[in-house]
């Protein structure tokens, strides 16, 4: 069985519109980022208390509201989660804002939701399944620790691809991995579900898979060029996209159905990590065609108009395939 | 089989043998049992307590300080000066002022004596002087301030009979703890012993009053800079008061050499408790000196417990009667026993997850890998027959090669290391995948198969290192940033990725020469 079979599409020839749809998804994201939802964060970086607890019967989120206020904790948020494939299993997240979590009175606030539901909650019986507490000092520090963390990566990724390509491919291949960072942190803020730090995991998974498949596609382009110095550079990526379409389309599909299969059958706590996963390969697998291969592109014809006028510009060529 | 070929089948075979030995060990009962014993799983798997704390190792410096101030003042005596912290906020700095002109040169080589090779000696006004703590000292006491604290957590909870638990310096903030606790899914009791600084002392007693505006006004409103007031009470059941005490301790946590709950004649739970030589011979020294007129706070915590007039010389024997319940007594004696906290303790982060649903993440984690290994599985052997096999071998046998390596080095499995896993999967397929499409292609162009198989996999090799190499520098760069489940991703993914470049380039090409041996010349290749 094979698909794609001597594909032949010009893909630099709908460059414009792949700027369209990036450009579409970006500006929404960061439209919502700071307009609308924000960059939701969830307790690992903004702090507070977060309880999950399950209900022996089928919980009433009323009474668990009326529960709580009548002990007066205040701005407590009550959510019911689902199990896999939507499944009913009767557990609720109750969140507590920063306030609760003072590295002072750090498990006050735990202390006081489950003394009200004890005394208040009169429905069914119930178990603290977990409890996440995370005071001021550790949520700012978490969060400096995954902005380093991806900026370093990146970096490190950059620095390994100029040493193996030539500098422009590392820009290429980290503004296209950024692109889909931001798309990525887009959807949550659109959709308003929270970034914890298993998400930054997904996230900096989807960094390392994206980087993947833009690399796939320069080692091709880098083999072509070798092999062909006169060829235009527009035609050589179009080929070296088109001969590798095959492995891009199976080998991310496969991959894409690992993490679907994660999204629908992990349950609630993998659910933020396979949701960053399933967006953020559909964008990754796009951006090494439609942002990082044409970045090569364009740079080169900014290269030749700059030029002086009859003077060739050298393509930029890789350097020599160490085999 | 040619005798490379043979040499290669037997290297992967010992490779499975190893890598099976480490997921199952020497097998003994269930299968189950076996690998349950091999490979561990995190807190969030199996239930349990992870705890971030702060030491404030400002404490230690504050209390290393207060000890020379009177060590400083003994000394100076003579000389008509004294020694005193003037800032709260730097409790570093000691400050030498009101000294006689003529005594310049002896309050001089008082202060510059070995004892204070610690500080830096500047001068202040007024002919005074200012012993600063130097940073190499400040950092050295802060270090063994974090050593001790992790030394006192451990045993106090090993008291407890807490079985594997992780006690370590944290990397994400400054003198930081990490503890985990598997199986211990209500930690209020735990957090309240290892928070407990049981910070037991003896000062001296210079006065008490009945409540705080009393003492202020006794005192003009302001407290001496080396006297402290604390509430308490006299004894059991007193009421409360506010004494007036010398700051500098007469005997601290550290001296304490052994406590035990014990009963009083009355049956009430007691303890009593011993000191080492050193402090006792301190101790004896200060009893006799102030017999039947001064008299001594036991202070517990920043609180006054008991107050007792001083009727005869002491060495290094004493009991605090203080109205414990036999719980109280026992914990205390343990907190003791162990040693006081060199500072006192906050926590920065709890999180705690209950053995049920660690056991329903298992079940929807495996279930989910399972469900997606199957897919690919499945779709790898319609998509290229025979080639598939080698393909499903490869991924299989990098799972085999992932748990072997959990199971030798002792790493965790955690729901992001699943995670990792599953990713692992994913990469897997895409270097077979590459290897294949480029083998077709070589096919296409009208090479052998040998040609094309050797062809195949020289040009994908180029790639599948750039790719790889990439995807561990981020790795790496994970697990060197990252903390908790972060870092536990970062493990499985690059031992995943080494495995992965073995087993899809190693051992499927070994499969792919093997079956080129085998068949018949110019048989087809079925890919």
């Amino acid at each position: 069985m094979e698909l794609f079979r001597n594909a032949n599409i010009d893909w630099l020839g709908k460059k414009w519109y792949f700027l369209g749809f990036s450009l579409i998804f970006s500006v929404a994201g960061v439209f919502s980022m700071v307009a609308w939802h924000g960059i939701p964060r969830g307790v690992d970086f903004k702090g507070g208390t977060q309880i999950t607890v399950h209900f022996d019967a089928t919980p009433n989120e009323d009474h668990i509201r009326q529960a709580i206020d009548r002990r007066g904790i205040k701005d407590a948020r009550i959510q019911r989660i689902s199990g896999a494939g939507g499944a009913s299993v009767n557990d609720v997240i109750i969140s507590l804002p920063l306030a609760s979590a003072s590295d002072a009175a750090h498990d006050q606030g735990r202390t006081e939701v489950e003394g009200a539901l004890s005394a208040n909650y009169h429905d069914s019986g119930f178990v603290v399944q977990q409890v996440d507490i995370v005071g001021p000092t550790a949520g700012s520090q978490l969060q400096k620790q995954a902005a380093l963390a991806t900026g370093y990566s990146l970096l490190g990724m950059l620095i390994y691809l100029w040493f193996r390509f030539e500098l422009i491919y590392g820009v290429a291949a980290v503004v296209a991995v950024f692109h889909d960072t931001l798309i990525t942190i887009g959807f949550f803020s659109l959709t308003n579900q929270e970034i914890t730090l298993t998400v930054i995991a997904a996230i900096l998974t989807l960094v390392g898979y994206s980087m993947n498949d833009t690399i796939v596609v320069f080692d091709r382009i880098r083999e072509n060029l070798a092999l062909n110095r006169r060829e235009k550079l527009a035609d050589v990526v179009n080929r070296s996209i088109n001969q590798t379409l095959s492995r891009t389309v199976i080998a991310s599909g496969l991959t894409f159905l690992t993490v679907l299969c994660l999204y629908l059958f992990g349950g609630e706590v993998l659910h933020g990590f396979s949701f960053a996963l399933v967006v953020g390969i559909l964008i990754g697998t796009y951006s090494s065609i439609a942002v990082a291969a044409p970045m090569l592109v364009a740079y080169q014809d900014w290269r030749a108009k700059r030029a002086p006028a009859g003077k060739r510009v050298a393509l930029p060529a890789a350097k020599a395939v160490r085999r | 089989m040619g005798n490379k070929l043979t040499g290669k089948t037997g290297f992967i075979v010992a490779v499975i043998v190893i890598f099976v030995y480490g997921i199952v060990g020497v097998p003994h009962g269930s299968l189950r049992q076996s690998i349950a014993d091999r490979i561990h799983l995190g807190l969030d798997l199996k239930g349990g307590t992870h705890l971030v704390l702060q030491v404030h190792v400002a404490e230690a410096i504050n209390s290393a300080t207060d000890r020379d101030v009177q060590r400083l003042n003994a000394a100076l005596a003579a000389t008509g000066a004294t020694a005193v912290k003037l800032d709260p906020l730097h409790p570093e700095v000691i400050t030498i002022q009101g000294g006689q002109p003529t005594q310049q040169s002896a309050i001089h080589d008082a202060i510059s004596g070995n004892d204070y090779a610690g500080y830096d000696i500047g001068a202040a006004p007024a002919g005074g002087y200012t012993l600063t703590m130097k940073q190499s000292a400040i950092r050295d006491l802060e270090k063994a301030t974090l050593d001790q604290s992790i030394e006192t957590i451990r045993q106090r909870i090993d008291n407890l009979g807490v079985s594997e638990p992780v006690i370590e310096q944290y990397g994400l903030g400054d003198n930081q703890i990490l503890v985990q606790l598997p199986g211990v899914d209500d930690p209020a009791r735990v957090e309240n012993i290892i928070q407990s600084t049981a910070k037991l002392e003896i000062h001296q007693v210079v006065g008490s009053y009945a409540d705080e505006a009393a003492a202020m006004t006794a005192l003009n409103g302001v407290v001496p800079a080396d006297e402290e007031l604390v509430k308490g009470s006299s004894g059991v059941g007193g009421p409360d008061q506010f004494y007036l005490l010398k700051r500098a301790s007469i005997v601290e946590g550290t001296d304490f050499k052994g406590a035990q709950p014990e009963t009083d004649e009355n049956g009430r739970p007691d303890i009593s408790f011993n000191l080492t030589t050193e402090a006792g011979d301190r101790f004896y020294k200060y009893t006799d000196a102030n017999k039947g007129t001064g008299s001594m706070a036991i202070v517990l915590e920043n609180k006054v417990r008991e107050v007792a007039t001083i009727q005869s010389a002491i060495r290094d024997q004493g009991r605090i009667t203080g109205g414990f319940t036999q719980q109280q007594a026992n914990d205390l004696s343990l907190m003791l026993r162990t040693g006081s906290l060199p500072a006192s303790i906050s926590y920065l982060e709890t999180r705690t997850v209950g053995p049920s649903l660690g056991a329903a993440s298992i079940h929807q984690g495996v279930l989910a890998a399972v469900a997606g290994l199957v897919a690919v599985l499945v779709f790898m052997l319609i998509y290229y027959r025979g080639a598939g096999v080698n393909a499903d071998l490869a991924l299989l046998l990098n799972l085999l090669i992932l748990l072997g390596f959990m199971g030798f080095s002792g790493a965790t499995l955690t729901l992001p290391g699943i995670a990792g896993v599953i990713l692992t999967i994913g990469m897997g397929v895409d270097s077979n995948v590459l290897i294949f499409e480029r083998i077709r292609e070589e096919l296409r162009l009208g090479k052998t198969s040998a040609a094309a198989i050797q062809d195949g996999f020289a040009h994908a090799w180029v790639t599948i290192v750039d790719t790889h190499i990439t995807t561990i520098v981020s790795a790496g760069i994970l697990f060197l940033f990252g903390t908790g489940p972060v870092k536990g991703f970062a493990v499985t993914l690059t031992i995943g990725l080494i495995a992965n470049v073995f087993t899809a380039v190693f051992v499927s090409r070994t499969i792919f020469d093997y079956l080129l041996g085998r068949r018949a010349r110019g048989a087809a290749l079925s890919i």
